[in-house]
């Protein structure tokens, strides 16, 4: 099987490279977008409509994507980084000025037959723009402070253009999927030292600011904070999702309720359970044993990603398939925390299984960068 | 741009090794997670899993219908109607306005009450059920059931609700139920969960509300799976509401329609016992109101009407109300005369119309005297003077303990709201209550029922029947619940000499059947219904010896409040007593006048069993009763006993 050799001698060309795809990744995804199908059926109390059936449709367009990105030689993709950040950012500037607001937020733009979010692009459009960065600095000037300060610029963009939106979750995941690339990239660890004090020292500060005329966070965002801390708090009030989240958990036990059984579900009690609350939704529906199973085809996708990164020849492909690893990483490890209150309620969807069009679409195409890195990998 | 070998080998080894600290990391929070999921799931699976039950299941009260209440011989005095009301559900309704308008129009419905269901509509989630109104007639309910595809949302409902068929006639004895007050909880510290139920009625007054226990029941349960905004998705089970205990009393419905009836009009209560067993067959007060006001949330017009009538329907005076008893109780200081040896029959006292004790006179109603009298011929003429000797002689120690003996100053426990204790005072009692010395006025005072002493028409009854029975009586109004008859232990005896008992007997017996007799005017006539009674008269002002000098006032001349009460005891038949009676006038004048004629009456109801014929009554008064007869409001036929019978304990003994 061509496709997991480590020492490929020459790129193949054609239709020959729909071979050299690394089918067993496709499989995984393919899985988490299946559980994914069967937790949106469960939830619309065993209906196609109105989730499933859309986000199959989507799956089977961002799968398609897939295998075009893959097709692409990656050195190509390496040129388009700098043009797919600069229009992620002008859709980032058009929705802050045009988008449409959803619950209290502007991060849509209307097409039509789907609702882009600028927001999730630019999670995958920062990554390759930082990764092309990286391919084009010499390896001794990266932890120059000069060229330290180019990169910081990169994520500082997307992420202040999110955070007023506002979108706490996904600004954050912006930030923290840069930090790794640039951390990957070989900068040095006193660097990443210093950002985590000035992190805590802003987190401090958040805090000292709350209830001053010069607040930093929203009300919303200070009281999910409170709430992530003491859920119990106000229990039909903020601390409400997590509460019944962590009793859906909770309740299914090691093997679930069953298919379809969720009381939780069934009876509304789990709020956005076709969204960001999805996975406790598996969880009580199949126990322990599903949700387990879940967290385990997502470390397999991980250690996939980390194989092709590590086979790659290219600086770039490595740099941007560990960059969409711990993006899709944070995604769900974020969500998983969140649900089951590890962290606070930001409102990070469980890739690939969350009702989602734009997340799905991108997190696909990043994966389409991951397969192109892996057919274009002979040295 | 080109990059050496070495370049590019010590970048992929730069980013290999960072790689693998990320992939370490990936490893480390994947176990986190999964180390939480264990936790969650596994070990904390029991704690949520009950929690997500109490999330899910939702315990429904169903209501128990409530015990009913029948009389002696099974006729229902409080039963459950269907209560027909139709509900609407706002979002199976649609358009609420139009479909509230459709109702309109096929059933009677106020503009104050429509706002209020509109009200309850917009306040209420969709999918509650909203009472748009209640006591609908069948015709109406079917006109609605009918129209059921141009009303959606719209639903025929039946719920029960407390009635009283025979209505005013029992209030004093049934009493009523009314819906469940924070006052009431607070009063009753009663946590019955039955009680959280909307539109849930307690008793509230009478027998209604001292046997709630009985007449309650406990509510069912049905669990029910709920979602997160309380709609019912569908019912696990069901533990279906044990109704109350049908509770069967000792009265008899007709006689009390007949009590009632015959003191319409008067301020007056009275009580019939029976003298061979203690059931109180009535107990009625005139005037009186209509229970089911109260069940249907009475208005405050209604309410005022009732609270200010100077009559004061609301009270039940039979057992409330407290008199002195006037020379009713002239028999109690006779008894414990004669029992004490004070006195023997045929000794006499000499009434000159008044008695001097001390510096003060006390008169005897006859102002001119009665002159020698005996003790059958002080009860019979009802002189003052004789028992004014009598008391100084007996004492009010002696006189007392007799009262309490036959029944008077004592609480008599019957499931009725506020029952008085009366009094019959002692020493002490006037040491304790006014820091005086007893004097020997206060014992002359209360050897003619005056002064200190009080009583209820029900002491009185009880006082009567203990003296015609010679036994201990208790009343009592429970005859059954259930089916199963109270225990009623058999009355102990008065341990009275039953001689002192004949002479009292004579005494009355000559009250009601000798032309000198105080109540000859209400005698009957034949020998089987001979009535044995006394009258009283009791003051409720003080006759100043100025008045006393001019002459007093006579009561027709005296505002309606200042006249005396009239009171009668009596009970019948003479030689075999079987029913004993008390009645009291409110500031009806003379006992003789206003309080004997509705005691015979009522005496001879109660032993005919009917509505009496003419020609027990003396001739010259055959017309006028025929003609009251005609015109009280009597039962036209008896009521008949209703088609659920009361059980065992239901047949008339």
């Amino acid at each position: 099987m061509s496709f997991l050799e480590y020492n490929v001698k020459s790129t193949p060309t054609g239709w020959q490279k729909i071979l050299h795809l690394n089918w067993a990744l496709a499989l995984l995804l393919v899985s988490v977008a299946c559980v994914g199908f069967l937790m949106l059926y469960s939830v619309a109390g065993g209906s196609f409509s109105p989730w499933a059936e859309a986000q199959m449709q989507r799956f089977a367009l961002g799968f398609c994507a897939m295998i075009v990105v893959a097709l692409v030689p990656i050195w190509f993709w390496r040129n388009m980084s700098v043009l797919a950040y600069i229009i992620s950012i002008l859709l980032l500037l058009y929705v802050e000025f045009f988008g449409s607001t959803f619950g209290g937020a502007q991060r849509w733009i209307d097409l039509g037959f789907m609702r882009l979010q600028p927001s999730e692009v630019a999670k995958i459009t920062v990554v390759m723009m930082l990764a092309a960065y990286y391919d084009w600095l010499d390896l001794e000037k990266v932890s120059n402070p000069l060229y330290v300060i180019i990169p910081l610029l990169i994520i500082g963009v997307p992420v202040g253009l999110t955070f007023i939106q506002p979108d706490l979750g996904t600004s954050l995941l912006i930030l923290m999927g840069g930090g790794a690339v640039i951390f990957l990239a070989g900068v040095h660890w006193l660097y990443f030292a210093s950002v985590i004090g000035l992190g805590v020292g802003a987190v401090t500060a958040v805090f000292a600011s709350r209830g001053t005329d010069w607040a930093l966070l929203a009300d919303y965002q200070y009281s999910r904070i409170d709430t992530f801390l003491d859920p119990t708090r106000d229990p039909l009030g903020e601390g409400y999702h997590i509460t019944q989240s962590q009793i859906a958990l909770g309740s299914g036990g090691w093997t679930g309720r069953g298919f379809m059984q969720g009381t939780q579900i069934r009876g509304d009690f789990l709020p956005e359970s076709h969204t960001d609350f999805i996975f406790p939704t598996l969880a009580e529906e199949f126990g322990f044993v599903g949700a387990a199973s879940l967290l385990l085809l997502y470390v397999l996708i991980l250690v996939f990603c980390i194989a092709t990164a590590l086979m790659a020849r290219e600086r770039y492909a490595s740099l941007v398939v560990m960059g969409v690893a711990v993006t899709f990483f944070l995604y769900f490890a974020l969500n998983m925390a969140m649900v089951m209150g590890l962290a606070p309620v930001v409102g990070v969807p469980l890739p690939l299984v969350s009702y989602g069009g734009s997340a799905m679409l991108v997190l696909m195409v990043a994966f389409g960068l991951v397969q192109s890195a892996h057919v274009h990998r002979a040295r | 741009m080109k990059r050496t070998q070495r370049e590019i080998e010590d970048s992929a080894r730069t980013i290999t090794r960072r790689s693998l600290i990320v992939g370490g990391l990936f490893i480390g929070t994947g176990g986190v997670l999964a180390g939480r999921m264990r936790y969650l799931q596994v070990e904390r699976a029991d704690d949520f899993r009950l929690l997500a039950e109490e999330n899910r299941i939702n315990l429904r009260l169903l209501p128990p219908a409530r015990g009913l209440i029948f009389d002696r011989s099974g006729v229902l005095l409080a039963g459950n109607e269907q209560n027909y009301r139709i509900t609407i559900v706002r979002e199976d309704a649609g358009d609420v306005d139009a479909v509230l308008d459709e109702v309109a129009r096929l059933v009677n419905l106020d503009l104050v009450s429509l706002e209020r269901a509109r009200e309850e509509i917009r306040r209420r989630p969709s999918f509650v059920p909203v009472t748009i109104a209640d006591r609908l007639s069948w015709e109406e309910l079917s006109a609605v059931a009918v129209n059921a595809p141009a009303l959606p949302g719209v639903n025929p409902e039946v719920g029960l609700s407390r009635v009283y068929p025979l209505g005013a006639d029992f209030a004093h004895v049934v009493g009523y139920v009314g819906p469940v007050s924070d006052w009431y909880l607070e009063q009753t510290g009663d946590t019955d969960p039955v009680l959280q139920i909307p539109d849930f009625q307690v008793g509230r007054y009478n027998i209604e509300d001292k046997a709630e226990g009985l007449l309650r029941g406990s509510a069912g349960t049905s669990r029910v799976e709920v979602n997160a905004s309380g709609r019912v998705m569908r019912e696990l089970d069901r533990d279906p509401a044990t109704p109350g205990s049908d509770v069967q009393v000792t009265v008899d419905a007709g006689l009390q329609n007949y009590v009632e009836a015959r003191m319409h009009g008067e301020s007056a209560g009275a009580v019939i016992m029976d003298c061979t067993n203690g059931d109180v067959l009535a107990v009625a007060s005139a005037p009186t109101f209509d229970p089911n006001l109260f069940v249907r949330g009475i208005s405050t017009t209604q309410w005022n009407g009732l609270n200010e009538d100077p009559y004061r329907p609301l009270a039940n005076k039979a057992v409330q109300g407290l008199y002195p008893p006037g020379s009713t109780y002239k028999m109690v200081v006779a008894l414990a005369a004669l029992e004490g040896g004070f006195i023997t029959p045929d000794e006499t006292v000499a009434c000159p119309g008044h008695m001097e004790i001390g510096n003060r006179r006390f008169h005897c109603w006859r102002r001119g005297g009665h002159g020698r009298m005996n003790l059958i011929e002080s009860l019979s003429q009802s002189c003052d003077v004789y028992y004014y000797e009598l008391a100084q002689r007996v004492g009010i120690e002696n006189i007392s303990a007799m009262a309490r003996r036959l029944g008077c100053g004592v609480r008599h426990d019957l499931p009725m709201s506020g029952i008085a204790e009366g009094l019959a005072p002692t020493m002490e009692w006037k040491r304790r209550r006014f820091e005086q010395d007893w004097v020997v006025g206060d014992t002359l005072n209360a050897s003619i029922g005056q002064g200190f002493v009080l009583s209820s028409p029900l002491h009185l009854a009880v006082m009567t029947a203990r003296i015609a029975s010679g036994k201990t009586l208790i009343p009592n109004l429970i005859r059954s619940v259930d089916g199963v008859p109270e225990a009623r232990p058999d009355p102990e005896d008065l341990g009275v000499d039953p001689e002192h008992l004949a002479l009292i007997h004579q005494g009355m017996w000559r009250v009601n059947n000798h032309s000198r007799g105080t109540a000859y005017r209400s005698r009957t006539m034949g020998d089987e219904y001979t009535i044995a009674g006394k009258t009283g008269t009791s003051q409720v002002r003080n006759i100043t010896a100025a008045e006393r000098a001019a002459g007093v006032i006579r009561n027709e001349d005296l505002p309606w409040e200042r006249r005396d009460h009239a009171l009668y005891v009596g009970f019948a038949p003479y030689d075999n007593p079987r029913y004993a009676a008390a009645v009291i006038v409110e500031h009806g004048g003379g006992g003789s006048v206003a309080a004997a004629p509705i005691g015979r009456d009522i005496l001879l109801r109660a032993q005919v069993g009917d509505v009496p014929p003419s020609e027990l009554y003396p001739v010259s008064q055959r017309r006028g009763i025929e003609e009251m007869h005609r015109t009280l409001p009597i039962f036209e036929a008896p009521p008949q006993p209703s088609g659920r019978t009361p059980g065992a304990g239901g047949t008339d003994a």
